[in-house]
């Protein structure tokens, strides 16, 4: 589950992207490129970013690990302890929530029989209550990975669960 | 039917990709810009166009690309915030998934205009599907001549790059988003100096909503003046709304500016009314920052005159019984809806949202949260009313960014309009743990969760 007993390295692809980000930016402003990278690192590494994913990043970029670590910890996409295979982000502003998406997250929470924050035992499922992420006309919603699940119904849910742990 | 400028051509197959858009008039901008207009002449095309901020400030574009300063042998920028965040607002992501070469195209025009040579569309990272739909369409550009070295063979260079964030609403405001672009947290920085002086990199900047980069193309293409033909007086053009809530037809819809909002929310063409044939109880019309108006000032003003959608308008009466076009994010609220538990959802926002600079923002948010928490669950006091207001009217203009005002409006205006609500709430703690407060006093129904 930790990463810290695999040799974190970007893949060939993973750091061709990388070095094409940072030269977007005119000399010596390579460190604009961070946001993506470190999203690009979280999704090669196990879904979060360990101390040793940030150390490296840090390392790739020529930055200091303070700068990598304050940016982790300030947005709410990157994760800095484990998570599941799968993360459920689910909607609970405005919007979302007239259409029902505390009903939603009681549902999921049920279903996984884990509470927000927390990942089931197989390692498969985290889930968590996020704020609006643009899909107000569209609710309830969540997003998984790259993707946003709209019009949610908790038997979508249901159906989405088993489609995932099939995919294992 | 009313004009459309933004997405008349949405539903044309393919118009995705480059060849399409093209061949459906695209670059048109571009082409007439470069070849037979200088930049000041497209700067002022668009200052008479009237065109203004469409990302929720509603500021003359004109004007502020007019205030670029142009200081000899320091780069200019121009970066298009696609942070779109507010809740109620989802219109960017629809245009630019929908027709990625518009805000391209959009992007060339202003960027020759502003002199800039290199520009940035910064886009809110759980758009990552955009992002690449944006870097497919800008490959495309390049390929095809519209981006790089020369382009047009008339000397001018551009080369245009899509970041994003990573989930921080703060970055929506200007100069939170230029720190994010750097790389660093997203802490709004204090003006002046103003990004138009010392922005990315401390260099001249210019940072635009999608939106109002995207009405470029129109306002070049037919001129400023036949932009300005659309609309009603100050408000001109056309504007995306993004509808949501309890109507029964959420989307996104290209209004021209003024019409009616009876005829936005009640027509087929647009929200079709109210969802299940429930009564209106309030409306929030632009984005969660704005104040909330009651059914009775929803298609009236004060005054009784017709609401329109328009700047102005939206505005009338000014917080006492109007509200703010914004951002255009329309969310309806039908009899049903309980104001107090939608007030302290917005509050939670918020406080998550608080980048932490400053006391009364950070602090403060989390008070609101706390108190709106206890009265929505009936452990709140007749007290907490007034402490609410005066947490709010004590970050309201007190911190470095409008986030503050953003986080302190929707209280404010919640207990203005819907104080009966939370006096209700405190006296029948018990009744408001499993019921919620109707339209009127006397409609208390079963929470539907």
């Amino acid at each position: 589950m930790t990463t810290t007993d695999q040799k974190i390295e970007f893949s060939p692809e993973n750091m061709q992207l990388v070095k094409r980000l940072m030269g977007e930016y005119p000399e010596g402003k390579h460190k604009s490129a961070l946001l993506r990278i470190l999203h690009i690192a979280q999704k090669q590494f196990d879904g979060w970013l360990s101390a040793d994913t940030m150390n490296y990043v840090a390392e790739v970029m020529n930055l200091k690990p303070i700068e990598v670590y304050e940016v982790a910890t300030f947005y709410s996409m990157y994760f800095t302890k484990p998570v599941g295979k799968y993360v459920f982000d689910v909607c609970h502003t405005g919007p979302c929530m007239i259409e029902g998406a505390e009903k939603l997250c009681n549902h999921i929470e049920n279903r996984l029989g884990v509470k927000q924050g927390e990942t089931t035992p197989d390692g498969l499922f985290s889930w968590r209550g996020v704020e609006c992420l643009g899909a107000c006309g569209y609710a309830p919603m969540l997003q998984l990975g790259d993707s946003f699940r709209e019009h949610l119904t908790p038997e979508i849910v249901d159906q989405l669960i088993a489609e995932l742990k099939n995919k294992v | 039917m009313g004009r459309k400028l933004l997405i008349d051509k949405v539903n044309v197959p393919d118009i995705e990709t480059y060849e399409v858009y093209r061949k459906e008039g695209g670059y048109r901008s571009v082409e007439k810009a470069l070849k037979t207009m200088t930049p000041e002449e497209v700067v002022e095309e668009v200052k008479k166009s009237g065109l203004r901020g469409r990302g929720g400030a509603g500021f003359p574009t004109g004007m502020k690309w007019s205030f670029l300063a142009k200081p000899e042998g320091i780069p200019r920028y121009l970066v298009c915030n696609a942070d779109e965040s507010e809740p109620g607002t989802f219109k960017d992501r629809y245009l630019m998934e929908k027709i990625p070469h518009y805000l391209v195209e959009g992007m060339i025009t202003s960027s020759y205009a502003l002199g800039a040579n290199t520009s940035y569309i910064y886009i809110r990272g759980e758009y990552m599907w955009v992002l690449h739909i944006l870097e497919k369409a800008i490959a495309e550009a390049y390929a095809n001549g519209w981006l790089g070295k020369n382009i047009l063979g008339t000397g001018y260079n551009l080369d245009l790059y899509v970041t994003c964030g990573a989930g921080a609403y703060i970055c929506g405001e200007e100069t939170a988003l230029l720190e994010s672009l750097e790389g660093k947290r997203g802490n709004p920085r204090m003006k002046p100096p103003f990004p138009a002086v010392k922005g990315l990199w401390q260099s001249p900047t210019v940072v635009n909503n999608v939106e109002t980069i995207a009405a470029v193309v129109p306002i070049i293409n037919d001129g400023g003046d036949e932009y300005a033909k659309i609309g009603i007086g100050k408000s001109t053009g056309t504007k995306l709304i993004s509808a949501c809530g309890n109507i029964n037809k959420p989307g996104v819809y290209e209004i021209e500016l003024g019409i009616p909002v009876e005829e936005f929310l009640y027509s087929d063409e647009y929200c079709g009314g109210i969802k299940n044939g429930k009564k209106l109880k309030a409306c929030i019309p632009g984005g969660s920052s704005v104040p909330i108006i009651p059914h009775f000032l929803v298609c009236k003003t004060a005054k009784g005159e017709d609401r329109l959608m328009s700047y102005e308008s939206l505005a009338d009466g000014g917080f006492a019984t109007g509200s703010m076009l914004g951002s255009g994010g329309f969310i309806v609220y039908d009899e049903d809806q309980c104001v107090v538990r939608n007030t302290w959802n917005l509050a939670r926002f918020y406080r998550h949202e608080s980048c932490g600079q400053c006391s009364p923002c950070r602090e403060g948010t989390g008070w609101m949260e706390k108190v709106l928490y206890h009265i929505e669950n009936g452990t709140g006091k007749m007290d907490d009313i007034d402490l609410l207001w005066d947490i709010q009217r004590r970050i309201e203009g007190n911190t470095i960014c409008p986030l503050g005002d953003a986080a302190a409006w929707p209280v404010a205006a919640a207990i203005r309009h819907f104080r009966e609500e939370f006096e209700w709430h405190i006296k029948n703690p018990q009744l408001a743990q499993t019921k919620n407060y109707g339209l009127v006093a006397e409609k208390v129904f079963e929470i539907a969760q």
